[in-house]
């Protein structure tokens, strides 16, 4: 009996983790999703952004406990409204002095914003230094509830889970339920006659690539409640999430959903069973064999030519 | 004879470039540097040959591999497990609790040798796994990636995730592969002590001459129809294909031909370097070797050469001097070359460098009152990249590089 | 009709995108030596037609014969192989190379890699080019990159391209799209000359063109069969008018 419960109680952890994990490259493929499902570009940069998000938490609260530690257990809102707006910019600018003069080259976008990523990394390290940071967390973040004897599940934990679920309900409104969603969508799938009907689709691709970049921006911001920043955190994702968004079937939100889910959970189920190192490789070439069997990935429709 | 001086030379301009290459190699370098910048030179030649493969690979073909990592890894590891075994021998080892097997397995606890490094006992056994080894990857990743018809960036992440997965493995699985150090402390080539001065001067002749034979070889490639069927598939894929061409034959050899050449690269660097690591097979090494070929020009075999040695001397030269400015330089390259001339040094050489050279006799040739009514060099698009041969018989290395086009 | 005749004959044929038919349970039958042009409003399928007969496009149902050899299932090249060939909507030629290299490419030798490596320019292959280039008015251009080409001699060189081929059946999506009224001239005698000793399946909107130019008219009305037969009988079928005008 004993032996059931301890054997269930591991698998209710495991799957916690396994949620921890998918809720990790959701929020990290969202941002990515917008900009290669819809623009059809490629931002190696993107994990960089993330950082950025991870740094403005930190900055955010190390200036809170150092002058004003009353406001310690509300400073994170603030963070995450922060590091949303300062990755918006940066992507704002990058779209404009990059982005914007290599539609047409997929192929260059991707050398450039690695490029890219590399400067911002070694700007990172120059601002912060080489050595790995951590936000102190309020209070009411540290500890964990125990729903049975022997299951343990850390706030943090749900904290980020619940984040990933409303960014998650938020842009699925924006994208299907707004004028501006419209938009958008209007311009992936023609752009010469979206321009026509008065769309400015410059500004559709400026606002669409500075919005996935403020959403990395708050991955960043829920990365810091498990984990420390140093200037490579972003980067160390960014094939998992590639991966995840093509596997979704790059034009689909519920299909980078899935997708994320089912990578995370493969991951944590095999971690289980063998090394964790073993357990990525694992998973990676169970995505590539999947992705050379099926490269139009889990979900996608039959269009006409 | 005649179409070997036109196909493999490339005419007249093609002899000369490869002979400018080939005198900077042989005679220039190994004079003007010491023993040990000559030995790292021999290193980047090494890199030069995945550079000269993406050339043909990416440039041509328009298949952007960021997994390239991987092949000059596999050639690399497949030469080094040959040194390992020959340096692994039982009067040596015989400290270890299992003598006669590489020391990091000892440390592992590993008591007998895994079955895939027998082969590599045998040295013919070793040669062909070098080559072999990674032209099979290549061909299964290729078969399956271009008969279903999977290209551009989705090409491209697959193979980074293919590099990630390597560098992962190698590391993770330490007893069989020596793990993040690699395979280290090679000493001898069938009894040939690799470290001596001799040794690499020779091991540098030996890279060079294979490199300008790999460049040959690319040149008779794009001379030949092979050629100009990347350039057209590249440009316009379905075209070739209801030509009655098997589209995906043609990228799956294109992309087996650079990885044989990285699997080369790989081996040379093996042995001229003395060992092999997870480092050289990764996500980074692999589009670091990519920017080796964008700066020197990706239409350009010759110009891969000089862009990789410029770059690895740049970075030497940041990381010794100024190691916190190496990124910025490197990250900005990728951006001006990407943005602002995609065909590197050698377009920028066709497009200003030769129509000056050009005026430059012209001008002397109208000087000695010789009518000058044809320029010698058709120049008659100022202002384009690229100036087309007028013969369709010889595209020559520099003259008929063809512009690089958006590929969508 | 004997059977042997018949150099194309598709039947039932269907395709579907996400549950939108395109081309719906169509029937067509191109006698040996017949130059057919199909004809519809927007969206009629015309071109999803073309797509399906040479694999571009993979049917949902039914059959695509050539000379009684089953289409659907075969690859594009095959198809190409088999003798059918086929001109895009838009040019769609080497822009990098030029005119002769562009027909040269298209000759039907060497064809696998290895075949290309060892491809020579033979003067059988010379003879070709030339001849192919005069016949489509491109004799004095055959060194200059395609990309110089007019509009109208891109077309005409991807015309060239298909000859190279010596396709038994060509289709031909819209070839005078966008050409003037000399080109359309010149494109029709082409037409008409190289149509003899194969047959052609030709796509166009231009109906002075298509009466210049057709044995047999199909029109093609929301993926299925409107009407068949001469130019001037489809011209005074009522269904036709109507889809033409009646809305």
């Amino acid at each position: 009996m004993s032996w059931f419960s301890e054997f269930g109680a591991i698998l209710a952890m495991q799957g916690f983790n396994g949620l921890s994990v998918f809720c990790v490259l959701l929020l990290m493929a969202l941002g990515l999703a917008i900009i290669f499902g819809q623009m059809g570009v490629i931002n190696m940069a993107h994990g960089e952004f993330l950082t950025i998000g991870a740094y403005t938490t930190y900055l955010f609260s190390s200036l809170t406990t150092s002058y004003a530690p009353a406001f310690a257990p509300y400073y994170f809102f603030f963070a995450i409204a922060g590091a949303f707006l300062i990755a918006f910019c940066v992507g704002y600018l990058v779209e404009w002095g990059l982005i914007r003069h290599l539609y047409r080259r997929p192929l260059d976008t991707l050398l450039a914003t690695w490029g890219l990523s590399l400067v911002m990394q070694q700007a990172f390290r120059s601002t912060f230094g080489a050595k790995e940071v951590s936000a102190t967390l309020p209070d009411w973040l540290m500890g964990s509830v125990k729903p049975s004897e022997s299951i343990d599940i850390p706030i943090n934990g749900l904290f980020v889970m619940g984040l990933t679920v409303i960014l998650t309900g938020m842009l699925a409104l924006l994208l299907y339920r707004s004028q501006w969603g419209l938009r958008v969508r209007a311009t992936t799938q023609n752009r010469i006659m979206s321009g026509a009907v008065g769309i400015n689709t410059r500004r559709v691709d400026r606002i669409t690539f500075a919005l996935g970049c403020g959403i990395a921006g708050i991955a960043g911001a829920a990365f810091t409640t498990i984990g420390s920043t140093g200037p490579t955190s972003g980067s160390l994702y960014i094939v998992d999430t590639f991966l995840t968004v093509v596997l979704g079937g790059a034009a689909s939100l519920a299909g980078t959903i899935a997708s994320a889910f089912t990578i995370a959970q493969t991951q944590a189920t095999a971690e289980f069973f063998m090394h964790g190192s073993m357990a990525k490789v694992l998973t990676l070439s169970a995505v590539v064999l999947i992705l050379m069997m099926r490269p139009q990935g889990l979900f996608s429709i039959k269009v006409r030519r | 004879m005649k179409t070997i001086y036109r196909n493999v030379l490339g005419g007249k301009a093609g002899t000369l470039d490869v002979l400018v290459l080939a005198a900077i190699l042989f005679a220039v370098f190994p004079f003007a540097l010491d023993p040990f910048r000559l030995s790292l030179l021999g290193k980047y030649l090494c890199y030069a040959f995945v550079a000269v493969g993406l050339v043909l690979c990416w440039g041509y073909g328009g298949i952007l591999s960021l997994g390239q990592g991987v092949f000059f890894g596999l050639g690399g590891y497949c030469m080094a497990m040959y040194l390992k075994l020959e340096a692994s021998d039982p009067v040596s080892t015989k400290i270890q609790s299992t003598p006669g097997i590489p020391d990091f397995m000892d440390w592992n606890q590993i008591t007998s040798l895994p079955w895939f490094w027998e082969p590599f006992k045998s040295l013919p056994l070793t040669v062909i796994a070098v080559l072999l080894v990674p032209a099979l990857l290549a061909f299964i990743i290729g078969v399956a990636m271009f008969k279903r018809r999977v290209k551009d960036v989705y090409f491209s992440i697959v193979t980074q995730a293919i590099a990630l997965i390597l560098s992962v493995l190698i590391i993770g699985q330490q007893g069989m592969t020596g793990g993040v150090n690699g395979i280290t402390d090679l000493k001898t080539l069938h009894g040939w002590d690799i470290r001596s001065d001799s040794a690499k001067y020779i091991l540098y002749y030996a890279s060079g001459v294979l490199l300008i034979a790999g460049i040959l070889f690319g040149r008779f490639l794009i001379a030949s129809k092979v050629g100009k069927l990347l350039l057209a598939m590249r440009d316009k894929e379905e075209r070739v294909r209801f030509s009655g061409y098997d589209v995906a034959n043609f990228k799956v050899f294109v992309f087996v031909v650079a990885a044989l050449f990285a699997a080369v690269g790989g081996a040379l660097f093996t042995l001229q370097v003395g060992f092999m690591s997870p480092s050289f097979v990764g996500i980074v090494p692999s589009i670091e070797m990519v920017i080796f070929a964008a700066v020197g020009g990706r239409m350009s075999l010759i110009g891969a050469v000089y862009g990789t040695l410029l770059v690895n001397f740049g970075k030497t030269y940041f990381s010794e001097t100024f190691p916190s400015l190496w990124l910025y330089f490197m990250g900005g390259l990728f951006i001006l070359v990407v943005m602002l001339f995609p065909n590197g040094i050698a377009g920028l050489m066709d497009s200003h460098v030769r129509p000056w050279l050009a005026r430059r006799r012209g001008a002397r040739l109208r000087n000695a009152e010789t009518p000058a009514d044809a320029p010698p060099v058709d120049s008659s698009l100022p202002g384009t990249a690229t100036v087309r041969s007028p013969s369709p018989l010889a595209p020559g290395e520099g003259a008929s590089t063809p512009r690089v086009q958006p590929a969508h | 009709m004997a059977k042997a005749e018949l150099a194309l004959a598709v039947e039932g044929l269907t395709v579907s995108f996400d549950g939108f038919k395109a081309v719906d349970d169509l029937n067509l039958y191109v006698d040996q030596n017949e130059l057919r042009v199909v004809i519809g409003p927007n969206g009629a399928g015309k071109t999803t037609l073309l797509d399906l007969i040479c694999g571009r496009t993979r049917a949902s149902a039914g059959s695509v014969k050539f000379k009684d050899k089953e289409l659907t299932r075969m690859p594009e090249h095959q198809i190409v192989r088999a003798g059918v060939g086929r001109k895009f909507q838009t040019p769609s030629i080497y822009e990098n190379l030029t005119v002769f290299e562009n027909l040269e490419v298209s000759f039907p030798r060497g064809r696998t890699v290895f075949g290309a490596m060892t491809f020579r320019r033979s003067s059988e292959v010379i003879e070709r080019v030339h001849r192919v280039a005069e016949e489509i008015y491109l004799e004095d251009r055959l060194e200059n990159a395609a990309e110089l080409l007019s509009h109208g001699q891109k077309q005409w060189l991807e015309i060239g391209m298909l000859l190279m081929q010596e396709p038994e059946l060509m289709m031909l999506d819209e070839p005078v799209a966008g050409m003037s009224v000399t080109e359309r001239q010149k494109t029709a005698e082409l037409l008409n000359r190289i149509a003899v000793g194969r047959s052609m399946i030709v796509i166009e909107h231009d109906m002075e063109f298509v009466e210049n130019i057709a044995h047999k008219v199909t029109v093609l009305h929301q993926g299925k069969l409107l009407a068949e037969g001469s130019m001037e009988a489809v011209q005074a079928n009522p269904k036709v008018i109507e889809v033409y005008l009646g809305h």
